[in-house]
């Protein structure tokens, strides 16, 4: 966060250059101390006196408050106004009524989960910050010279947002939670509007109004489990009676349905895609969806069997489905890894609604795999745009030939993201035998979400190779530092395949150990079988080392009209076409659009539904 | 039995019995079809001859993807007949397709391009179904594991009648028989010349057969899985379901990929899940 105020001052490109790499080196190296030592009761005796700390961040979010309700009156959206001036006027009486009798225990809460997290953060985030600093430059000085630069005032939020998520993470005391919480919506929004075009500030706004709900609900939840319990803290909920805990819980996982861009408020990723790719890299891999999930992940065991964490669930489940299947529909490559965002977020709340051991343990590994690969694949995107000046997924074919480095980095993405043996597809089997075991309703979205998944990954990976005449080599003039973090990416992807069983033992089943008494795991022959798999799978590209051995290259088969090779062909009346080849879409019978809004409405009726759960109970 | 032996006489006899399959299906088709057909060793005279021939491609690397797919069917049916988990099995089939799938949209020519594509729309037909069908073990056996599952002593066939019919009708799609066989035609003078497979000549096509021989080994046992109370009611049924197929085959004219992914879905939807419902609530 202070690096954050420091990059605000830096104008010079070189210094603040300098300046990143420093941080996100000692940012990354913080992170895996923690990990390494594991040693939560060091940390938790703060240096700091809490009390000071709770008064500078009640300044901050008094100012914070300010900003919004300026923006939101300003921009004519009085519905931001209100929202912000409900939660923050209840906030505010709060503390007045209870200011002082307040009693924390712990304020921060460093465990296994949140070491995770802050794993995911650190690493992925930094190597964010490191690809900023070169596709930012490329982006104001060779391609949108006309969006005003304001790099300092970026650079800076990056780290206030990354800053802003540790807090998410290791925050006990609920009131400090819901203060990070609303700093990464702010962050989220300023980022997203950075462009400062009529379409980036509606997203933003957008986003802002979403994620405010969101934050209401949060504000109601504190009061509300303060009431019941007289407690303030994470910890306590978690292990609160339900009578006590459910109500809370449910608010929670509202909110953090929000954050996770769930149905119905799926709308504003999708319209954060209108921000620089770093930015969404961030959204979508290491900060702002992750901070839902990581809530709703911690709440399980309160959720778990009751009726609103079934509402919960099938939130998530539904989600799951329509995004799946309205990415069909598109061929923009950055809202198809949006939509396959949401729909792998909608796994990890189907995890937390049922919150089992099983998929609780599931529901982690989800987050780590997909949080790699799709940082890796996102920051993929954002170069081939560049290069290509489109990132329409139809304008990648031949990519092979054109970006080889990235299009081989492309495929190790794509490939990580669901197929077998890598980590997502693990996770996932892991989740449908969970669900199985819990609810084999529930499972019948899984299986049909699936499929769409399927289908859309392998087109675009087809498109990728796929080949229609020779093309130009353009790679390059690619920063070193973007280059540096995509390879990072490339083989964080592999590895965290590789490690999965060590990264299982010892970080995540440890934890829903602690919790559950008892954790999901991968039989020793399951391991053995992934282990075979993976070993033949990395085979495959060594069959590359023959390329060219043996056998006679013809043309394709065109109709038997090839005008000199594969590529064009002659049609009557002596015209000479070039060959086209595009994927289905679907536009007649699963039209995006329509998708989407089935999604919000059925979305609309279950958050009502589970409003109605909670007035019940 | 052993599972070593078992996966054994597998990995030696799934071509064989895969291959005679395929000739007995040319002599029962020609027979419908008022021919006499050729014999029934004709399928291995084919790959042989296949194998002989010289390696064209249109692109270099379009065949290593054709022997990776081989080499995972194998692994699957490996995976099946080793007794091991059956949803590991499904993704491992999977795989095995898309490597079939990317080896069509390497070669990079219009046909076997649409031919990928199509490809792909039937696995997403068939999918769900197949995954419920391992769900559906599950939820009436408790394990997902072919071992245990082929170690009971009734037949899943009362408990699961519907997971069973939508089964039967995706085989259709998997087998890849008309009115379902939109990737691939047998006759490479229809719209689709030979679709998926058209680039591929020699040895890579000999692959590809053989990756069907054992693919449709596989399958059939599957079907053997819901029969297990009785071996013999279980072949018979598997050869019962195999000779239903060429029927099939053989009265229905080729539909469009439309219907096909609509009519697995709805299939899957009211006699897959139909019957875990029953299943979960009874």
């Amino acid at each position: 966060m202070l690096t954050g105020v420091c990059l605000l001052a830096i104008r010079s490109d070189r210094l603040r250059r300098c300046l990143v790499i420093a941080v996100t080196a000692l940012l990354v190296a913080a992170s895996i101390a923690l990990a390494i030592k594991l040693a939560p009761n060091d940390l938790t005796a703060l240096k700091f006196d809490p009390q000071v700390i709770g008064h500078v961040m009640e300044a901050l979010e008094v100012a914070m408050a300010g900003f919004v309700i300026y923006i939101g009156l300003r921009r004519g959206r009085p519905l931001i106004a209100a929202l912000m001036l409900g939660q923050f006027a209840l906030m505010a009486w709060f503390g007045f009524q209870h200011g002082d009798g307040l009693q924390v225990e712990r304020q921060l809460l460093v465990d296994r989960f949140s070491i995770i997290m802050a794993l995911i953060i650190g690493i992925t985030g930094g190597l964010i910050c490191l690809y900023a600093l070169g596709y930012m430059r490329e982006f104001h000085e060779d391609y949108h010279p006309e969006i005003q630069d304001r790099r300092p005032f970026f650079f800076s939020l990056l780290f206030v947002f990354l800053g802003a998520m540790f807090g998410v993470v290791f925050a006990n005391n609920l009131i400090w939670l819901y203060f990070f919480w609303e700093v990464t919506t702010l962050c989220s929004f300023l980022l997203i509007g950075y462009k400062q075009n009529d379409e980036s500030i509606a997203n933003a706004l957008r986003a802002l109004t979403y994620n405010l709900i969101g934050g209401l609900g949060f504000a109601i939840a504190i009061v509300w489990f303060f009431h019941r319990s007289g407690s303030i803290e994470l910890t306590t909920l978690m292990r609160a009676a339900p009578v006590v805990a459910i109500v809370p819980a449910a608010l929670l996982a509202f909110a953090g349905i929000t954050k996770s861009a769930q149905f119905p408020f799926t709308g504003w990723l999708l319209g954060a895609m209108v921000a620089p790719t770093p930015v969404s890299a961030l959204l979508h891999s290491a900060t702002m969806v992750n901070a839902g999930v990581y809530l709703i992940i911690r709440l399980a065991p309160v959720l778990q069997g009751s009726m609103a964490g079934t509402v919960v669930a099938l939130v998530g489940a539904v989600t799951f489905l329509v995004a799946s299947l309205a990415a069909i529909g598109t061929s923009d490559a950055k809202k198809l890894l949006a939509y396959s965002t949401v729909a792998n977020l909608g796994l990890i709340v189907i995890c937390g609604g049922i919150g089992t051991y099983e998929a609780v343990w599931a529901g982690v590994l989800l987050i780590v795999f997909h949080a790699v690969a799709k940082c890796l694949l996102f920051l993929c995107v954002g170069v081939i745009e560049h290069k290509l000046h489109s990132r329409d997924i139809e304008q990648m074919g031949g990519l092979v030939l054109k970006l080889p480095r990235l299009s081989v980095m492309l495929q190790i993405g794509i490939a990580g993201m669901f197929l077998a043996p890598f980590g997502m597809l693990i996770s996932k089997w892991a989740v449908l035998k969970a669900v199985v075991d819990a609810n084999p309703l529930i499972a019948l979205f899984l299986v049909f979400g699936s499929a769409p998944t399927l289908f859309f990954w392998v087109k675009w990976l087809g498109k990728l190779l796929q080949i229609s005449g020779p093309a130009e080599n353009v790679e390059h003039g690619i920063d070193r530092l973007e280059w540096f973090a995509l390879s990072v990416l490339s083989v964080l992807t592999t590895l965290t395949c590789i490690l999965f069983p060590l990264i299982s033992t010892h970080l995540v089943e440890p934890y829903v150990t602690e919790i559950y008494g008892q954790s999901g795991h991968l039989a020793y022959g399951n391991l053995l079988i992934m282990s075979l798999m993976l070993v033949m799978v990395a085979l495959f590209p060594l069959s590359f080392f023959n390329y060219g051995w043996r056998g006679k290259v013809m043309d394709a088969y065109l109709g038997g009209g090839n005008v000199g090779g594969s590529t064009r062909f002659q049609a009557p009346m002596g015209a000479v076409h070039d060959v086209r080849m595009s994927n289905y879409y679907f536009a007649d019978i699963l039209n995006e659009a329509q998708v989407f809004r089935t999604g919000v409405t059925i979305g609309v009726l279950l958050s009502l539904i589970l409003l109605g759960v909670l007035i019940w109970l | 039995m052993n599972p070593f032996v078992r996966l054994l006489i597998y990995l030696v006899f799934a071509p064989l019995v895969g291959g005679l399959l395929a000739g007995i299906d040319r002599i029962v088709t020609a027979r419908m079809q008022s021919r006499l057909g050729p014999p029934i060793w004709q399928p291995f005279y084919d790959v042989w001859k296949l194998w002989q021939k010289e390696n064209v491609v249109v692109r270099r690397s379009q065949n290593y993807y054709i022997f990776f797919f081989l080499l995972f069917v194998i692994f699957t049916g490996a995976l099946f007949f080793a007794g091991f988990d059956l949803l590991l099995m499904v993704f491992a089939l999977t795989l095995a397709g898309i490597f079939f799938v990317l080896a069509a949209y390497k070669a990079s020519s219009p046909y076997s391009f649409i031919g990928a594509e199509r490809e792909l729309i039937q696995m997403m037909a068939y999918e769900p179904m197949v995954l419920l069908t391992a769900v559906g073990m599950y939820l009436a056996t408790g394990s997902f594991y072919v071992h245990d599952i082929a170690g009971r002593s009734t037949s899943l066939i009362w408990t699961l009648p519907g997971v069973f019919l939508g089964f039967l009708f995706i085989l259709i799609i998997k087998f890849r028989k008309s009115p379902f066989d939109l990737s691939l035609s047998h006759h490479a003078h229809q719209e689709l010349v030979r679709g998926i497979t058209t680039e591929f000549s020699g040895g890579a096509l000999a692959l590809i057969e053989v990756a069907h021989w054992y693919e449709n080994v596989l399958l059939l046992s599957w079907v053997y899985l819901f029969f297990t109370a009785s071996p013999i009611l279980g072949v018979a049924a598997a050869l019962t379901v195999f000779l239903f197929l060429i029927l099939v085959d053989n009265t229905f004219a080729r539909l469009k990929w439309q219907i096909a992914l609509k009519s697995a879905w709805v299939v899957t939807l009211v006699l897959g899940f139909g019957n875990i419902v029953a299943l979960t609530f009874l």
